[in-house]
């Protein structure tokens, strides 16, 4: 057995699919005034971000649940969700590594998040947030050597309160549409980054997300600012534990690039996508948006989406400064009962600017697959231009594929180009490679790799090895 | 609007010799117009352009009454010169005279007298619309094994009795077996600020032909929705071509269901715009057995405040194997007030098919202009010569080479 059957033969059930057995506190059931108070005051904020979560739900109390998705799901009783959990071992929060829960500890272990100092080696800076708050931040001392500020959102409200008041809820603001606004409302933790001027951050960033406890909602909040001139990857990617029930993630994103910044955000998404009869598995609603503020100004998302029952997430640029570029490369595979409604939104404010979207899906099963993107360019964005490639992949007759580009020109001196194409493995393929003696497992794990390798090069080196295993193994079993 | 319609309704009920079962079904009709409205941007295939607005801004009241027991004078100029071609012609809405008189009688069955059926898309407001206010329906069956020897022109045309006014008409084709038809939609309007709302049904069976082009060339400022839909069988195949440039708003939907194995489509069109004109082309062609091809084409020359908008999908049902679909379009912007919206979707749930499309907006390429300038031709008919260049790729994909030329001639192409 080579080591790719094996890791195969591993993962055949979800890897990630256990769950660890710790203590939680957690707020009472249901969504009011009281349990946003009682969030607010768990974290000990200061008035304004009570204010700023107060004034979110005044305005999602009036809006409505949107339905215009492809992939439906059964009404959310959102009454009947967490909107807070915690280990309880984090209540007084553990100065050091050392102090950390060991079966907090193992968790991340198991997942192979390298919290402890010694993993160094693989120099990546972590913060690991575990159902809703963040557990532990490495790397910490080097960064801030560099002014390079990367914590928890809980930390950064207390210590960094000027940075995060001024851009907090610039991109996404809390009149943003519904669960956008209801994360505005209750989110809990997540990471904050501030790269300040002319820095390059020397390392990688990354968060590991982990939904633990059942019946919780997971509500994070990032925010990425990259100051004039500055550099930042960031990485982002997510697990959790294999459950019946459907589990609502309904994070938000900011980022924020000034003139000459430039920031790349690669995620790997592996929330339980359910068993393969569509039971339990992750609603994944996120939010994610970044606004190339300033001028020459970068922003660049990567993701593999492979988990979750439903994906549904539009990660998007602003791109308001002059010569400002946005991009966009995905990858998103479906299996079983999976269903996916992802893509992109470029906005052409500003002159000069350009954008690129390359997105690859790929269903097998049953599961359902949308690609829907915009471009927009506006009347004052001179000289934009735009280029979108949308493939899909189809194996079997019991999946779907679907592509819903939206595309707006209001601009004579800008130019857009937009192609798609469906279809399948082909037979001639196949054969070649099972002539050279790859099974036909194989054979459509190397075809699909090539498929997607235009995203795959995208990813920082050490998430474009997982991303190919990956690749291979949502699409276990959908051959033949 | 909702006391206007109710009253122009019970005055169409009093003056019209409907039988009280109709009265019935129209009034049906009615109240789910009344219930939906004109459609807006609130619905997903209205996202481009609200109708609703559109209205009250181009034409603000409209009435719904219309007297049809007069007869209107035809106005012979409007007629096609150089080419032999049957006639229907619509005056102000009402049928004024259907001529066959090239074709063998025995072969075409024209029935003025065809009945409400279930019909399709019944969530379609407008359809509600035209099914309340519509005077007559013509039904024109062409006979097993009968191709027409001449073509059939529809005059769409309007005189400057009316104003404000909402025209409804319908149409029916049924193609039997073998049997072919050219069909030009012709519009010529004299009135002003009315809204023109047409539906057409095909029926094709098996290895049925059908040619319809739709031209709204001349200028004019009215608002024109046409709702096309064509159901074919095995073998058959559909040609529709769109002309779109004379009205001051117009959206042409073709809604094509591909029901026969090896039944084909094609849908090509053209926009030429200019002055504050705003229109839409949206298709949805269905691929719902194995074999079947659909082909679509779409240009757009746009001018000063004109907007153009492509909204196209193909549907593959998990059956439709073998399913070869493609989509292109694309559009020169002249002016910086010029807009292209595009929305080619496409909707698959089997895995052995051919889909692509392609959309690309952008001005007139400076370096093709330079070359040509730098061949002794002045700017402004290097210009001519690439938008006519752009565009008759799309007339070139005309299959009837008698109406080929027709449309060159009309547009003032040359080769």
């Amino acid at each position: 057995m080579d080591t790719r059957e094996k890791d195969i033969e591993k993962l055949k059930d979800y890897k990630y699919g256990f769950s660890t057995d710790i203590e939680n506190i957690r707020a009472p059931k249901g969504l009011n005034e009281d349990v946003i108070k009682f969030i607010s005051n768990i974290k000990k904020e200061p008035k304004w971000m009570l204010d700023f979560r107060l004034k979110a739900f005044e305005r999602f109390k009036q809006l409505k649940e949107p339905n215009w998705q492809k992939p439906k799901y059964p009404k959310i009783n959102y009454q009947d969700l967490y909107y807070y959990s915690a280990p309880k071992s984090m209540q007084d929060k553990p100065k050091s590594l050392d102090e950390l829960d060991p079966k907090l500890l193992e968790t991340y272990k198991k997942l192979g998040i390298p919290l402890q100092e010694q993993a160094r080696l693989n120099g990546i800076a972590v913060d690991a947030v575990f159902d809703s708050v963040s557990v532990a931040t490495t790397f910490k001392d080097e960064l801030t050597k560099q002014g390079i500020i990367f914590c928890s959102m809980s930390e950064a409200i207390q210590k960094h309160p000027d940075l995060v008041k001024k851009y907090l809820g610039t991109v996404i603001p809390t009149t943003d549409h519904f669960f956008a606004t209801l994360n505005s409302a209750v989110f809990t933790d997540g990471s904050f980054v501030y790269i300040p001027e002319g820095i390059k951050c020397p390392m990688e960033l990354s968060t590991y997300f982990r939904i633990n406890a059942s019946e919780t909602g997971q509500f994070e909040r990032t925010l990425i600012i990259a100051d004039k001139g500055s550099y930042v990857s960031y990485l982002e990617g997510c697990t959790a534990p294999m459950r019946d029930e459907n589990q609502l993630h309904a994070a938000n994103v900011e980022l924020i690039a000034l003139d000459d910044a430039e920031i790349k955000y690669s995620t790997v998404q592996n929330w339980y996508p359910g068993d393969e009869n569509g039971k339990g598995g992750i609603y994944n609603f996120v939010t994610k948006r970044g606004l190339c503020k300033g001028k020459n100004s970068k922003i660049s998302w990567t993701q593999v989406e492979t988990g979750s029952a439903i994906t549904w997430k539009y990660p998007s640029c602003i791109l308001k400064g002059d010569n400002s570029i946005g991009e966009f490369y995905s990858i998103a595979i479906t299996n079983n009962h999976q269903k996916a409604d992802t893509g992109t939104k470029m906005i052409h404010l500003g002159k000069n600017t350009k954008s690129k979207i390359i997105s690859k899906g790929i269903s097998a099963g049953f599961s359902d697959m949308t690609y829907r993107g915009l471009v927009d360019i506006n009347s004052k964005a001179k000289n934009s231009s735009n280029y979108t490639q949308c493939d899909s992949l189809l194996m079997g007759n019991k999946c779907g594929a679907h592509t819903v580009p939206y595309i707006k020109n209001k601009n004579f001196d800008s130019n857009i180009a937009h192609e798609a194409t469906t279809s399948k493995i082909s037979e001639e393929q196949l054969h070649y490679c099972q002539q050279r003696g790859l099974n036909p497992e194989e054979a459509v794990g190397l075809i699909v790799n090539g498929f997607c390798k235009e995203v795959l090069q995208q990813l920082p080196m050490e998430f474009a090895v997982e991303a190919q295993k990956l690749v291979g193994i949502s699409l276990e079993g959908s051959v033949g | 609007m909702t006391e206007q319609i109710k009253a122009d309704f019970e005055k169409i009920v009093k003056t019209s010799a409907f039988s009280k079962k109709d009265v019935e079904l129209k009034k049906k009709y009615l109240n789910k117009f009344l219930e939906i409205g004109f459609p807006s941007r609130k619905l997903e295939n209205w996202k481009f352009s609200d109708l609703s607005q559109i209205i009250k801004k181009n034409i603000g009241e409209l009435s719904f009454y219309n007297d049809y027991s007069f007869p209107n004078k035809v106005d012979t100029s409007i007629f096609v010169e150089d080419l032999e071609h049957n006639k229907i012609i619509f005056i102000n809405g009402r049928v004024e005279k259907v001529d066959f008189s090239y074709e063998d009688k025995d072969k075409i069955e024209i029935n003025d007298d065809f009945k409400f059926v279930d019909e399709f898309e019944i969530n379609n407001s407008l359809l509600s619309l035209n099914n309340a206010f519509r005077n007559k329906c013509y039904k024109i069956t062409v006979k097993k094994d009968y191709s027409l020897k001449k073509p059939l022109v529809v005059y769409h045309t309007t005189n400057n009795k009316i104003k404000s006014r909402n025209i409804n008409l319908k149409l029916e084709f049924q193609l039997e077996q073998n049997s072919s038809l050219r069909l030009i939609d012709l519009s010529n309007d004299k009135a002003e600020s009315n809204f023109v709302n047409i539906f057409y049904n095909f029926d094709l069976k098996e290895n049925a032909i059908l040619k319809n082009y739709k031209i709204d060339k001349e200028q004019n400022k009215n608002i024109r929705y046409s709702y096309n839909n064509i159901e074919q069988d095995k073998n058959s195949v559909s040609e529709t071509f769109v002309l779109s440039s004379g009205s001051n708003f117009s959206k042409n939907e073709i809604n094509c269901n591909l029901k026969g194995e090896y039944s084909s489509t094609f849908v090509n069109g053209i926009f030429s715009l200019n002055d504050n004109q705003h229109h839409e082309i949206r298709t949805i062609i269905n691929h719902l057995v194995e074999n079947t091809k659909s082909y679509q084409l779409i240009k757009s020359v746009l001018g000063k405040n004109s907007k153009s908008s492509y909204q196209g999908k193909i549907f593959v049902d998990s059956k439709a194997q073998k399913t070869d679909g493609y989509q292109l379009s694309k559009a020169i912007l002249l002016d910086e007030t010029s807009e292209f919206n595009a929305k080619p979707e496409l909707e698959i749930y089997a895995d052995d098919v051919k889909c692509s499309h392609g959309s690309a907006s952008g001005s007139l390429d400076e370096n093709s202009i330079f070359y040509l300038m730098s061949r002794g031709l002045s700017y402004q008919q290097s210009k001519e010569l690439l938008i006519n260049g752009f565009l008759l790729d799309v007339i070139e994909k005309i299959t009837d080479l008698e109406i080929k030329n027709l449309v060159k001639n009309m547009i003032g192409l040359k080769e």
